[in-house]
């Protein structure tokens, strides 16, 4: 199979993969964790512990708020100080668990030897409810609930299981690095996923600028035999680990506007989401950990890293153990170049989708000043949902919802290829998220309204009868 | 954090492409034509090339401080741009103060009352051009050449190809005739005296092309389409009658075909944004041009043909989209 890759868009940034060579370590723990209840997508978890409590590494403490949430396990043993709201990464107040770090007890029933457990058990339910249990979450980015994923809703099928092992975000190498030291449970927890699917096929989609994950995954497929497994190999290409993308290159097939991967049989999981099914069901090990990279331009390399850290780490904290701020850097990120999210509080804490700390200089991230646009069409060239988005920004300047839904301006995934290639340096993205918001929310008005009108006809009928 | 760091939402980095940037690489795209026709006319023609690019320029700057009164757009060197290609549109042999005309309706007429770069509807270079054709119609059109650094193989003094060919057919002769005494062939790939200078050689505009290409500058659609357009028609004609209507190398190398299809038609601005658009766009210049060359009554139509699409473009934007991800 030759390398493939999504068939509109997309740009080439420098890949930056300054730390893939960063063998990882694990993160020394500190004294005190705080354990966000909103680490998923979905309704914030519940806490099920009190100030005072103790807890073991591995235990539960906190619950489901919804049909879409996940467990929070502690990943940590101590004491239970506070459950107080405190700032995450953006600045919003949300729920944590505080916990006073007293030694490292864990959990009995945690398999915590490294002996790698092939046997795939048999019952599909038992396997899903582990990773429930577990509080197993997408870490590609979206932490959305892993067992809700993988159980399609009736009449849907999956055709194929895709694990994206693409990393297209420059700088960051935590998936890298996962698939070359722990390749042979990234494979298990694929086969776990194919067979809750049902044995469809799964393709791993490596991009080619990691020859040696490349090369390990596939000894790993080799050894393992397990059928219907392969790595396919990518064009290096951003933003082809974005799911719409991947299905795109993999399966050649399109996800129709507002719908779900798997109405086209897809299911996409990230290698790190694979590692912590694994994790979940042949080790009884819940998701309190994960790994992430701390790099940037002009850094030397002694201080960047990859790090195991366990989940609820003050970000401060991980900074201070990887040498401090660089005096360099003028902007502090919470993932990748691309899609990443600007630090502005550093005291936030570590969550289960946390991927890297980015240190960027003030030339690589500053700015320029918006210049007029000169219709050079570049933003469109680069748009990989194949959208205008000069013509978004006009229609969203000019207020005209009817005209941003009409060029689907709820499509857009915020990849940011077109303020990254805009020459103007307008700043595109920012006014398109903004339409994009105003446009859902019309969107689901008239869903809201429709579904009530539907309900008040039927109640209508029924009180004529 | 004691330092204050930035905050804002991404991308965080950038492709570092610029307005200037873009360009500058047309300016580096355009250097080989400019080159021989310095060579092949000397001073008059540096002169119309400086005097044409310090008039656009100085007018936007100008105009933009005094009249406008917003930061001076120089900078990006769109103006640089201009000036350039409304100087390889002229006779070297033209007196400076028409040059200065033709920059003033390029930038004070076409350019900057519509907004300034991004907003022009029509290609600034060319209407300067066509402003300057209908209005010193002697002077436009008088392709003595003059002396060069280097001797010039086969003038034709005092027309282009593509006029003198037209005077020759009212005359009543065929082209095979005017072939035979003007001794059109294959080297005017590279050297087509008796032109401006960006009608001099095709040879030197296709490698500037080229490089925009591999720079990423501009896609290849709009000159296919053009000049494949233009190649088609000729070829149809010529296979008809070949007495009176010319043949596609005769066509696409003569007269601004090159100069039109890879640097005109090509400008961001007035031209459409879709694939789609660019191709419809580009198959009307082709069929315009043509049919001025082959029809009308003056021997060439590249300017007019760009000039009449240009006004297409609003609606070739309305109408054709790109193909959008998961929408049939």
């Amino acid at each position: 199979m030759g390398k493939v890759t999504f068939s509109m868009g997309g740009v080439h940034p420098h890949d930056s993969k300054f730390a893939h060579g960063c063998a990882i370590e694990e993160l020394p723990l500190p004294q005190t964790v705080y354990v966000s209840m909103a680490q998923h997508l979905g309704a914030p978890a519940k806490p099920l512990v009190a100030p005072g409590d103790k807890v073991l590494v591995g235990q539960v403490i906190a619950e489901p708020g919804g049909f879409i949430s996940a467990f929070v396990h502690s990943p940590v043993s101590g004491t239970v100080k506070a459950i107080a709201p405190r700032q995450d990464l953006a600045g919003n107040f949300m729920m944590h668990v505080e916990i006073a770090v007293e030694g490292d007890e864990w959990d009995p029933a945690i398999d915590r030897s490294q002996d790698l457990v092939t046997a795939i058990p048999d019952d599909k339910a038992a396997i899903l409810d582990k990773i429930k249990a577990a509080g197993v979450v997408g870490l590609g980015g979206a932490t959305f609930p892993t067992h809700v994923k993988l159980s399609p809703p009736p009449g849907k099928v999956a055709e194929c299981l895709i694990l994206n092992g693409t990393e297209c975000e420059p700088f960051l190498t935590s998936d890298h690095r996962i698939m070359v030291e722990r390749p042979k449970e990234i494979v298990v927890g694929a086969a776990i996923m194919q067979k809750v699917l049902g044995g469809c096929p799964c393709v791993i989609g490596i991009e080619e600028n990691k020859p040696d994950a490349i090369a390990s995954m596939s000894a790993a497929v080799a050894e393992l035999g397990y059928p219907n497994i392969r790595v396919q190999v990518l064009k290096k290409r951003y933003p082809q680990g974005g799911e719409k993308q991947l299905i795109d290159a993999v399966m050649h097939r399109q996800v129709k506007s507002g719908g779900l991967p798997i109405d086209v049989g897809a299911v996409v999981q990230n290698v790190a989401t694979s590692l912590a099914v694994y994790e979940a069901v042949q080790k009884n090990m819940p998701l309190i950990s994960n790994v992430l990279t701390i790099t940037g331009d002009n850094i030397p390399v002694e201080r960047q890293h990859n790090y195991h850290y366990r989940i609820g780490i003050p970000l401060s904290y991980i900074v201070e153990q990887a040498g401090g701020i660089p005096d360099t850097a003028a902007k502090l990120i919470s993932g990748g170049p691309m899609m990443g999210k600007a630090i502005s509080n550093l005291d936030a804490t570590t969550v289960k989708g946390s991927s890297s700390v980015l240190y960027l200089s003030e030339a690589a991230t500053r700015r320029q000043l918006e210049t007029a646009c000169i219709r050079c069409g570049k933003c469109a060239d680069a748009c990989p949902m194949g959208l205008e988005p000069f013509l978004l920004k006009r229609l969203y300047k000019a207020g005209d919802l009817d005209g941003l839904e009409q060029n689907a301006a709820q499509d857009c995934i915020e990849c940011g290829c077109c303020l990254y290639s805009c020459p103007a340096h307008i700043p595109l993205l920012d006014h398109i998220r903004q339409a994009k918001g105003q446009v859902m929310g019309v969107i689901r008005a008239r869903a809201a309204a429709a579904k009530a009108a539907a309900e008040a006809a039927k109640a209508a009928a029924e009180a004529k009868k | 954090m004691d330092k204050k760091y930035i905050v804002s939402p991404n991308p965080h980095i950038h492709a570092n492409v610029s307005t200037t940037s873009i360009m500058r690489d047309v300016i580096i795209a355009l250097c080989p034509a400019i080159v021989v026709s310095v060579l092949a006319y000397g001073w008059s023609e540096l002169l119309v090339l400086a005097v044409s690019v310090l008039s656009c320029v100085l007018l936007e700057w100008a105009v933009t401080k005094w009249m406008m009164k917003r930061p001076s757009t120089v900078g990006d060197l769109s103006a640089v741009v201009t000036g350039l290609l409304l100087a390889m549109n002229l006779p070297s042999a033209i007196s400076p103060w028409i040059v200065f005309v033709g920059a003033f309706v390029a930038i004070c007429v076409a350019k900057l009352p519509f907004g300034g770069i991004g907003q022009n509807v029509f290609n600034p270079a060319i209407t300067g051009r066509v402003f300057l054709l209908v209005s010193f119609p002697a002077q436009m059109t008088n392709w003595n050449p003059t002396p060069g650094f280097i001797p010039l193989p086969d003038a034709i003094s005092g027309a282009t190809p593509l006029s003198a060919l037209k005077e020759a057919l009212k005359s009543g002769s065929t082209i095979p005739q005017f072939m035979e005494t003007n001794g059109y062939d294959l080297a005017s790939f590279l050297w087509d005296a008796g032109a401006s200078a960006g009608e001099i050689s095709a040879g030197a505009l296709l490698l500037g092309f080229v490089y925009l290409l591999i720079r990423r500058v501009v896609k290849p659609w709009i000159p296919i389409a053009v000049l494949g357009t233009m190649a088609i028609i000729s070829a149809i004609f010529s296979g008809i009658n070949p007495e009176v209507y010319t043949g596609v190398q005769f066509n696409l190398l003569t007269g601004g075909a090159m100069l039109g299809a890879l640097f005109m038609a090509t400008d961001y601005v007035t031209s459409p944004m879709s694939t789609l658009g660019g191709v419809i766009y580009g198959i009307g210049i082709g069929v315009i041009a043509m049919m001025i060359r082959y029809f009308g009554s003056y021997p060439e139509g590249m300017s007019f043909a760009i000039l009449l699409m240009n006004c297409t473009v609003p609606l070739l934007n309305m109408w054709f989209h790109q193909k959008k991800y998961g929408r049939a």
